[in-house]
């Protein structure tokens, strides 16, 4: 361990919801996205799902509302070290969505893009089994843009890269394929508990 | 809307996944898995101040591998109980062979890094880095560069500039920077006529005060080089948000514009 000179850091916060290395952004929602925040209206937006699939498929934004509402209540880890606890979203679970594509038993993977062109990989077993969401709704009320309104994904067990906003698809493989952080880096699956932040962690 | 079925287009083949949509900003070089991966030990070997706020950091880094102009790194203090704290920071100096890095930080008000940095750190002293990081908001002085900035965010972008002069490059690179006030810009010192700042508190005498607008943008935007400019804004999200409405409406592709937000 090297340890700092003079350096005690802030009181420590014995909060067993906070994965190692994160501390607790409380109001704070900070937004790091790398481009410029698209203007996208609800009727612009399109969710297409497709690669190994039986039936692809798209849907625009009623399309989608048609589908079983279902929300996440919980919490949320950014990369960059800061926590948000009882977080409210909206939406539908990604499960509805895959449900109808039917999966080929082939798939493994998935890579969801947005619609400025942004990409993250995830294994297929991360967004299934009620563990991700499509929302476009926070605290009750229309998900803002610069948090990737009119629509993102959630998938808050692992670091919040991977939940894109502007959500525009999702392509089934059956391979991993680096998206644009873990393409820079960053680690490929990105679990907070294990503190998988960049390549190698 | 139900497509036919069996019209899966992927056929197994590795071929790179590229998004059929219609902003895309595309990412540039990729980043060593090795660097990102390893803790480094950084000396501070001295400190010089730019601002009543900002202050420089310089370091030596054994094993550094080297950056681009515009990349971050990961910085780690670690206290006696083996709590740690760590935070990204730009990379201020342009890339050279001098074992050295220089970070410029801010003094946030309450801040556990930077506070740490600007009341106790003194030479001798030892951080620890990993990077360097992101390959996206890198400028590997491929393309005239149009830098935009507000207070620390001017930081990644003066090391653009550094890079820029040292190789005493022909390459069209102009920095717009805002601060509040003449003493509260970074890099003054340095500044030279590569630079257009705008102050938002107070200005020197005959010089206007506010925020960016479009017509601080409009001589860039008219004087253009032949194949237009690459823009690299960086700062606060509520700065970036401003300045790249700015540049979008002022005819910047969107897919030429790339951002760093300090959160
Ligand atoms: C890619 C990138 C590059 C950056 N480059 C630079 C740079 O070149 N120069 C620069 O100066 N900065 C840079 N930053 C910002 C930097 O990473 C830090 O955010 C900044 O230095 C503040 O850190 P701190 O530890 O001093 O403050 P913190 O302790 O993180 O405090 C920041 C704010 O959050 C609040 N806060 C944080 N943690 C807690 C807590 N546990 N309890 C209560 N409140 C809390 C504080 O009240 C304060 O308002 C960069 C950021 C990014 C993402």
């Amino acid at each position: 361990m090297n340890i700092t000179r003079g350096f005690t850091g802030r009181p420590r916060v014995d909060n067993p919801g906070l994965p190692p290395g994160q501390y607790d952004a409380r109001d704070d929602w900070p937004v790091l996205s790398a481009e410029v925040t698209p203007d996208l209206a609800p009727a612009d937006w399109t969710f297409r799902i497709d690669g190994l699939v039986a039936r692809p498929r798209t849907w625009d934004w009623d399309g989608a509302h048609e589908l079983p509402a279902s929300a996440y209540e919980g919490d949320i880890h950014c990369v960059t070290g800061w926590s948000k606890f009882g977080v409210r979203f909206g939406g539908v679970s990604l499960d509805a969505f895959l449900d109808a594509v039917q999966p080929h038993d082939s798939a493994t993977h998935v890579v969801a893009y947005a619609h400025t062109g942004y990409t993250a990989n995830l294994p297929l077993a991360d967004v299934t089994g009620g563990r991700a969401w499509v929302v476009w709704d926070h605290d009750g009320r229309p998900l803002p843009a610069e948090h990737g309104g009119p629509a993102r994904l959630v998938v808050p067990h692992l670091y919040f890269w991977k939940s894109v906003k502007w959500l525009a698809g999702l392509r089934l493989l059956d391979h991993d394929e680096p998206g644009f952080w873990e393409g820079n880096g960053y680690h490929p699956r990105g679990n907070p508990w294990e503190e998988q932040r960049y390549f190698g962690d | 809307m139900t497509e036919a079925s069996g019209t899966a287009a992927v056929t197994g083949a590795r071929e790179r996944f590229a998004p059929p949509t219609r902003f895309a900003v595309p990412g540039r070089i990729g980043v060593g898995r090795q660097e990102a991966s390893v803790w480094r030990t950084a000396t501070l070997t001295g400190i010089r101040r730019e601002t009543p706020r900002v202050s420089t950091f310089r370091f030596a880094v054994p094993g550094w591998t080297g950056h681009l102009p515009g990349q971050h790194l990961m910085l780690r203090l670690t206290a006696g109980d083996g709590y740690v704290a760590q935070r990204h920071y730009s990379i201020a100096s342009a890339p050279d062979d001098s074992g050295h890095i220089e970070l410029t930080l801010d003094h946030v008000e309450g801040g556990e890094v930077s506070g740490w940095f600007h009341t106790v750190a003194r030479p001798g002293d030892r951080v620890e880095v990993r990077g360097p990081l992101s390959g996206f908001f890198a400028w590997p002085a491929d393309r005239p560069a149009l830098l935009v900035g507000a207070g620390s965010g001017v930081v990644p972008l003066w090391s653009m500039v550094r890079h820029h002069r040292s190789r005493d490059m022909r390459m069209p690179l102009r920095l717009l920077v805002s601060a509040r006030s003449p003493r509260d810009l970074v890099f003054a010192r340095e500044m030279r006529a590569e630079t257009t700042p705008v102050f938002t508190r107070s200005a020197p005498a005959g010089v206007t005060v506010g925020r960016m607008t479009a017509d601080h943008l409009a001589p860039f935007m008219e004087k253009q080089p032949p194949a237009g400019w690459e823009a690299y804004v960086c700062g606060s999200n509520s700065f970036v948000e401003h300045a790249s409405r700015l540049l979008v409406a002022a005819g910047q592709p969107v897919e030429r514009i790339r951002i760093e937000r300090f959160g």
